[in-house]
C-alpha cells in the first residue's frame, strides 16, 4: 500500500510521516509512507494524507502553487474515492471557503466555511491549545476501539478556526470549548481532524492505524 | 474540557542537555533525545527545547536533535533559541518542531512576529517574554522586558509588550520571571496573571518552580493555561505523573491517560 503525504511547503511534515510509519509498523501493515510533491505521485498512491500547519489562505495558495496538484487531488479523492485524511488546516481545506484573515476558496469537497471559534467565556483563550476529550456523534470505522467522551482519550488541539459544515451530519466528532466545536469531519471516503493525530499519542496512533486499514 | 498542561523544558547547548538530567533509566542523560523520550513516556503534555548554543558553527546541531526527537516522540514540541528569520522557523518545522518560540528577535524587530504569524499561523508562534520587576516596594507593579538572560534592560513595559505581541499574531506567550528563575520560590504570580488577564492567548508560566504547589498556583492564581519547569523534573525531585496527579487533586483539569 502506498500512502502519499502531500508536501506543499506547509507544516510539520516530518512528524506526520513518522506517525504514519510508526502506526503501520506497530499494526504490522505493509505500507510505504511517501512525502510527495507531484500530481503523478498523488495519482499513484492508494491513500492520501494532507497535513497542514499555518494560515488557511497561505496553505491554500501553497497547494495551488504546485502545478496540477489540486486537479490530481480531485481525481484521486473525489472521482476515484481513495481514502483521504486531512489534518488540521489540511482538514479545513476540504471546505468551500476559509474566512481566516481573508476569504478564500477551499477545495469544496464538503460544503461549509472555516470560521473563527465563537466563545462567550472570557476565561477561555484563543487559540484552543492543548489536550481535550472528544465526543463521537455516530459510529465510524476510524474510531473503532478508541474510547471517546469525557472519560476517553485526549487529542491535541491548536486552532482558532473550525469547520462549520452546511450539513451537520458531516461532523463526526465534536469538542467542547466555550461551546460545541468541530473536531472531526467525515464524509464518504474522507476524514479530516482538527486536532493533530501525529501529536496525540495513543489516540492519534489508533486513528491513523484505523485509517490505514479503512476499506471505504 | 481543555486540560492544563505541564511542560518540561530542556536547555540544549551544542546538541547536549545542560544543567543535567537525572533519570534513573537514561542511558545517556546528556542526550536530549533520550530525555525527550523519557518525558514522552512519562506523560508530559508538551516538550520545550531551548537552544542556548552560542557559536554559530554549532547552531545546526539543534535541527538534528529536533529531527531525532520527532522520530520517537508523538507529542508537541516547541523549540526556541536563535529564531531570527522566517527560514529559521521553516527549518525547525521541517525538522519536526510544532511551535517555535521567539525571544530577542521579537524585542529587536516586533514586525518579525507578524511576518512569522502570517506565514505559519498564529498557533505556531510563541513569544517568549523575559521580565523583571522594576517597581519599588509600595509603587504600582511594573515589569520590564530584559534580554540576554536578564542582563540587558530594554525599558519596555512587559504588559504592553505582551499585548503588542498578541496583536501582531503571537499565538501563545511564555512568560518567564527573571527574578524568580532558578530561585525555587515559585512563579511570579502577579506578573503571570497581569499578562494572562491583559491578553486573549494562552500563557505559559515559567521561572521559579520549586514544588508542586507552585504549579497549582501558576494555573489557579496566575491564570496560565500551562506551567513550565526544568530542574524539578530533570533532577527527579518530582515525576511528571506526580505533578499532574497533584494538580488534579487540587481541582485542576488534567490529562491523566
Amino acid at each position: 500500500m502506498k500512502v502519499a503525504v502531500i508536501d506543499y511547503g506547509s507544516g510539520n511534515l516530518r512528524s506526520a510521516v513518522k506517525s504514519f510509519e510508526r502506526a503501520a509498523r506497530e499494526a504490522g501493515l505493509s505500507a510505504e509512507i511517501n512525502l510527495v510533491d507531484t500530481p503523478e505521485a498523488v495519482l499513484a498512491a492508494d491513500r492520501i494524507v494532507l497535513p497542514g500547519v499555518g494560515a488557511y489562505a497561505d496553505c491554500r495558495r501553497g497547494l495551488g502553487a504546485v502545478s496540477g496538484m489540486v486537479d490530481a487531488l480531485h481525481e484521486a479523492v473525489i472521482e476515484k474515492a481513495k481514502p483521504f485524511f486531512g489534518i488540521c488546516v489540511g482538514m479545513q481545506l476540504m471546505s468551500t471557503r476559509g474566512l481566516e484573515k481573508e476569504t478564500i476558496d477551499g477545495l469544496n469537497w464538503v460544503s461549509g466555511d472555516v470560521a473563527e471559534i465563537q466563545i462567550d467565556d472570557p476565561n477561555l483563550k484563543i487559540p484552543q491549545m492543548g489536550w481535550n476529550t472528544i465526543d463521537l456523534t455516530r459510529d465510524h470505522p476510524l474510531f473503532a476501539g478508541i474510547k471517546t467522551g469525557p472519560e476517553g482519550k485526549h487529542a491535541y488541539f491548536v486552532h482558532s478556526y473550525h469547520f462549520v459544515p452546511e450539513n451537520p451530519d458531516d461532523v463526526l466528532t465534536t469538542v467542547q470549548y466555550g461551546g460545541t466545536v468541530t473536531a472531526v469531519i467525515a464524509k464518504d471516503n474522507m476524514i479530516g481532524t482538527q486536532f493533530h493525530p501525529e501529536k496525540s499519542q495513543e489516540l492519534g496512533l489508533s486513528l491513523i492505524t484505523n485509517f490505514l486499514k479503512w476499506s471505504v | 474540557m481543555l486540560k492544563s498542561r505541564v511542560i518540561p523544558c530542556l536547555d540544549v547547548k551544542d546538541g547536549r542537555v545542560v544543567k543535567g538530567v537525572n533519570f534513573v533509566d537514561l542511558v545517556d542523560a546528556g542526550d536530549p533525545v533520550e530525555a525527550a523520550k523519557a518525558y514522552d513516556a512519562a506523560g508530559a503534555d508538551e516538550l520545550c527545547f531551548l537552544d542556548i548554543t552560542a557559536s554559530s558553527g554549532n547552531r545546526e546541531t539543534i535541527f538534528d536533535v529536533v529531527a531525532q526527537t520527532a522520530e520517537h516522540c508523538f507529542m508537541p514540541l516547541t523549540v526556541g533559541g536563535g529564531v531570527r528569520e522566517v527560514k529559521d522557523i521553516r527549518k525547525l518545522l521541517l525538522s519536526g518542531a510544532d511551535k517555535v518560540s521567539i525571544n530577542t528577535a521579537a524585542v529587536n524587530n516586533p514586525d518579525f512576529v507578524g511576518e512569522a504569524a502570517d506565514k505559519f499561523g498564529n498557533q505556531c508562534i510563541v513569544v517568549s517574554i523575559d521580565a523583571k520587576k522594576t517597581s519599588k516596594p509600595g509603587e504600582e507593579n511594573r515589569w520590564e522586558i530584559f534580554t540576554h538572560g536578564g542582563r540587558n534592560e530594554t525599558g519596555i513595559n512587559a504588559i504592553e509588550f505582551a499585548i503588542r505581541m498578541t496583536e501582531l499574531g503571537a499565538g501563545e506567550l511564555l512568560v518567564t520571571s527573571m527574578d524568580r528563575d532558578g530561585s525555587k520560590i515559585g512563579y511570579d504570580i502577579e506578573l503571570t496573571r497581569a499578562i494572562a488577564d491583559a491578553t486573549s492567548v494562552p500563557v505559559i508560566a515559567s521561572g521559579g518552580v520549586g514544588n508542586l504547589d507552585h504549579m497549582v498556583e501558576g494555573i489557579r492564581d496566575g491564570h496560565a493555561t500551562a506551567v513550565l519547569a526544568a530542574s524539578i523534573f530533570h533532577f527527579g525531585t518530582y515525576t511528571i505523573g506526580e505533578a499532574k496527579q497533584y494538580m488534579a487533586d487540587a481541582g485542576l483539569a488534567m490529562r491523566l491517560d
